[in-house]
């Protein structure tokens, strides 16, 4: 890539945000517009999926709700995100978890990495 | 009509707006070009200014004709000679060796971006001119992107003049219109245009206020 593009993505990034990656247990606070009102909704889950570099990052949070897995992406450094809470890591062994989708209950565990 | 500048499209990103919502964005290195000629009704037979675009580094290898015509305008050979039609007002408010830079355009305003679209070969109906192809169940035996009958039988007995064929697709002259400015930077002069740009990347292009939509 060019480093002039390169120079205009980094300009653009949140700095505030902490580091996140794959098999990351995360919650995520996104501001909502609702007419003229605010609020913010957390998602919490998994992360399965970071892709893209510099301002283009984006990466999938799939959690299991009501036996029903939901899957929903976010672009990293987008100002309608308020924070990123990073509860546990996970020990991975790829960089896509898209094998979880065929999993459930407990297979769907990922082993917790400790510091 | 109209002074435009002659720039280089860098490549393509995206950016957040105070909205949150992402927009595409062209990034193109814009002038600064200087006058190299001023064209008159008088002589030329038409008011223009010929602007150049990109120092050539390497003199040398400017050939002795074309030297002899920036050394007439005491200015650096550049890279890329383009005119602009001006009126006559315009003609006369420039000096050769004056220079345009980014700053004549804002954010906000509207542009129309000139290239050279990249070059797509041979290309057949489909892709050159976006026909449906045919049916490829129910019976189709080699024929699925084809461009299906070109005319009738004995009236008129020939193929249309500009019948839609296979041919040379791209590599050639593009405008697109109205395209947003998003941010202009005086310092690096750079552009962010809103959208897609012909050619590829470090392809020249014409950056022009738009004829069509203003602010």
């Amino acid at each position: 890539m060019n480093e002039m593009v390169d120079m205009i993505e980094k300009e653009h990034m949140r700095l505030d945000l902490p580091e996140i990656n794959v098999g990351d247990n995360v919650k995520v606070y996104t501001r909502i517009f609702e007419g003229d009102k605010e609020r913010i909704q957390v998602f919490e889950g998994l992360i399965i999926r970071k892709r893209g570099g510099n301002t283009r990052m984006t990466f999938t949070v799939r959690k299991v709700s009501y036996g029903v897995g939901i899957e929903k992406t976010f672009p990293k450094h987008s100002p309608l995100i308020d924070k990123i809470e990073v509860t546990s890591k996970s020990k991975i062994r790829r960089s896509k978890l898209y094998y979880l989708r065929n999993l459930r209950g407990k297979a769907a565990k990922l082993k917790e990495k400790r510091d | 009509m109209g002074i435009g500048l002659i720039g280089k499209k860098i490549g393509m990103t995206e950016i957040f707006d105070e909205h949150g919502s992402m927009i595409p964005v062209t990034v193109i290195q814009a002038g600064p070009c200087y006058v190299v000629q001023k064209k008159s009704p008088g002589k030329e037979g038409y008011a223009a200014l010929q602007c150049g675009f990109e120092e050539i580094q390497k003199v040398q290898r400017v050939n002795k004709p074309l030297m002899g015509h920036f050394n007439k305008a005491t200015a650096k050979p550049a890279k890329i000679l383009r005119e602009f039609r001006v009126t006559q007002e315009d003609l006369e408010a420039q000096d050769v060796g004056s220079t345009f830079s980014v700053e004549m355009f804002e954010p906000g305003e509207f542009v129309d971006v000139t290239g050279t679209s990249k070059g797509k070969g041979f290309a057949g109906v489909v892709k050159r001119h976006g026909f449906h192809g045919a049916p490829a169940s129910r019976g189709s035996h080699e024929f699925f992107r084809h461009g299906g009958s070109i005319g009738q039988n004995m009236t008129p007995g020939r193929t249309m003049k500009g019948m839609k064929m296979p041919g040379h697709m791209g590599a050639k002259k593009v405008t697109v219109q109205n395209l947003k400015i998003i941010d202009v930077r005086g310092d690096t002069n750079i552009l962010l245009v809103e959208g897609a740009v012909p050619g590829p990347t470090n392809g020249f292009v014409i950056v022009k206020k738009a004829v069509k939509k203003q602010k």
